[in-house]
């Protein structure tokens, strides 16, 4: 602090005071009034007008909703045809709020009035808001039905059959008062049933929450789970204002109905007072009791029932058996005796009896006739005359054919014997001549042998397979060769080239040989 | 009857049960299923009756309210009491 001083130190200290005590006093001299820092001004306003409209009613429209900030908080406007004010509503209130502000809504808010002193501002702090008047509320509640249903929450067809006779039925209401109990004394005297009752909040800031948020925790029960899941639901709360039973209207209460897979019956305040979930619910009962009475069948009605079933069953099933019985008696009464059958057949049988008697003696008869009229002709004398006649022809025959056989067999021998006599002496003579045929010949076979052409100094050459070789082109050099002379084989073999001189006398005469076979063969 | 038949019978719901045992009423009252056949859906219409009554009978008030815990979660159930 002192430092800065002295370094502006060529200034006197004493000079801006001075300069200050100076202007302060001729404006002290104008006038006697207060003089604040805009600071005090801005508290002393804030203080006045909170002071003074600590708590307000307003009326008026909003205007400028865009819901509420990220921080939470709303900020929105209030006016009317000829000003404006600033609204704020802070963001622990306007979760409670049961009727949020929506633009263009008439609302009467209760609140203070506060200033913003950092920028010349007041505002309205809202604690609570109430749409003005009831038409109004009617009015946002239409308009509301109208944006749900055009989403299709409503439809027939999202509608669920509620079970015929439901074994766990899940009740959303307050666990205190009337209304749970006339649920409960009407399901005694129908049918009683296991209830499970889910305890909320029917009226106030947090009614819609509680129940939303009871549809959705039944519906999220597991089947077999600990708790049993109902599958039937009742929404039930007793006749109020509009807005008790705001609640119901509350949008999330809507979708979480329209959503439920559990079939929900909805009977919320008196039967003229509708709120959506009405709409959305699968059925709508008047009361609480009429909710009861729609969620069950009467007990004894149905036990009565059953056994009405039993008893025409039994009797059906008896009048069945009846039936067949006299059908059968009917059918059997129709059926002809045995004896009825094979009686026309039996008769038939006596009287063919009765005939074949007569027929056989009758025939015999008539064959006797016959035979009568035949036998006259028939004698043995004229048998025995056929007979001879035969005989005398067969006779005759018989010689004559003995006869025919004698005359040739003595002729063929008169010509044979003169023959086989002259053949005797000739044969002989053919047989001499033959003999000395075949010595002839077998002289000359020996006479023309290779081996008597052998013995006159000839040889025969052989080749390695024992075969005559007849041409010198068949022979080949170094082969082996046999000569066969008269007396016996010797081995020689094949040369290049004729032999010299000595040699020269072999080679011919093993040709000469060879010309020497062909020429015998 | 089998006991397959007999078990699908048990799980039948009362309401379905009920509409077979009318089913077979009509059938039978009307006179005009065979022999055998009646006879079968005699028998099965007597345990259908059976079933039904059992439901029926089985059929008692419990009452009970959730209990949430601190989450808001359903933790079990207890007696309703009041």
């Amino acid at each position: 602090m002192a430092l800065p001083y002295h370094v502006d130190g060529n200034q006197s200290p004493l000079t801006a005071p001075n300069i200050r005590c100076t202007s302060s006093d001729m404006e002290s001299l104008q006038t006697n009034a207060h003089e604040f820092t805009v600071t005090e001004i801005s508290q002393s306003i804030k203080r006045t007008v909170e002071d003074k409209f600590g708590h307000v009613r307003v009326r008026g429209e909003i205007g400028g909703y865009r819901g509420p900030h990220a921080s939470g908080h709303a900020y929105f406007g209030l006016k009317d045809d000829k000003a404006k004010i600033d609204a704020v509503i802070w963001r622990g209130v306007f979760s409670k709020l049961a009727i949020k502000p929506e633009e263009g809504m008439e609302v009467i808010a209760t609140g203070k009035l506060t200033t913003f002193p950092g920028s010349s501002k007041y505002q309205i702090v809202i604690e609570h808001i109430e749409p003005a008047g009831a038409g109004a509320l009617m009015a946002l509640l239409e308009q509301r039905r109208k944006q749900l249903a055009a989403e299709g929450l409503f439809d027939a067809d999202r509608k669920r059959e509620l079970p015929y006779l439901p074994q766990t039925i899940g009740v959303i209401t307050s666990p205190t008062g009337a209304v749970i109990r006339d649920i409960l004394h009407r399901l005694d005297d129908r049918f009683p049933t296991h209830v499970i009752v889910w305890p909320v909040r029917v009226q106030g800031d947090t009614c819609g929450a509680e129940v939303s948020r009871a549809i959705e925790g039944f519906n999220a029960i597991k089947p077999n789970g600990p708790i049993k899941r109902p599958d039937l639901l009742i929404v039930a709360r007793g006749g109020g204002s509009i807005e008790d039973l705001w609640g119901f209207n509350d949008e999330a209460v809507v979708r979480a109905t329209a959503d439920s897979t559990i079939p929900i019956i909805s009977a919320v305040g008196h039967e003229t007072d509708i709120t959506l979930i009405d709409y959305a619910a699968d059925k709508r009962a008047p009361t609480p009791t009429g909710a009861a009475e729609m969620a069950v069948p009467v007990k004894a009605e149905l036990v009565n029932y059953v056994e009405d079933l039993g008893s025409r069953t039994r009797n059906a099933q008896l009048r069945t058996l009846s039936n067949f019985k006299d059908r059968m008696r009917a059918v059997a009464a129709a059926m002809p005796k045995p004896q009825e059958l094979t009686a026309t057949a039996r008769q038939r049988q006596d009287m063919a009896t009765l005939r074949l008697g007569n027929a056989l003696t009758q025939f015999v008869d008539r064959k006797r006739a016959q035979l009568g009229a035949v036998a006259p002709r028939v004698s043995p004398k004229s048998i025995e005359q056929k007979h001879s006649n035969l005989r005398e022809r067969l006779t005759s025959l018989g010689s004559r054919m003995d006869q025919g056989l004698k005359q040739p067999t003595s002729r063929a021998r008169l010509r044979l014997e003169p023959l086989a006599r002259a053949m005797s002496p000739a044969f002989k003579r053919l047989l001499e001549k033959r003999q000395a045929l075949l010595e002839s010949q077998s002289k000359l076979l020996n006479s023309l042998s290779y081996k008597g052409v052998l013995s006159r100094g000839y040889a025969l050459v052989l080749d390695a397979d024992g075969q005559v070789a007849r041409s010198a082109k068949a022979l080949e050099a170094g082969e082996g060769v046999t000569l066969r002379l008269s007396d016996g084989d010797v081995g020689a073999q094949i040369s290049d080239k004729p032999p010299q001189k000595t040699k020269k006398q072999a080679k011919p005469k093993a040709k000469k040989t060879i010309d020497g076979q062909e020429s015998l063969f | 009857m089998s006991e397959d038949q007999k078990a699908a019978i048990e799980a039948l719901s009362f309401e379905d049960a009920l509409t077979e045992l009318e089913q077979i009423v009509g059938k039978l009252e009307g006179g005009q299923a065979p022999l055998q056949e009646s006879i079968d859906i005699y028998e099965r219409g007597g345990l259908l009756k059976a079933h039904c009554e059992n439901l029926l009978r089985k059929a008692e008030a419990r009452i009970e309210k959730i209990t949430l815990d601190r989450d808001g979660n359903p933790a079990g159930t207890e007696p309703l009491d009041g």
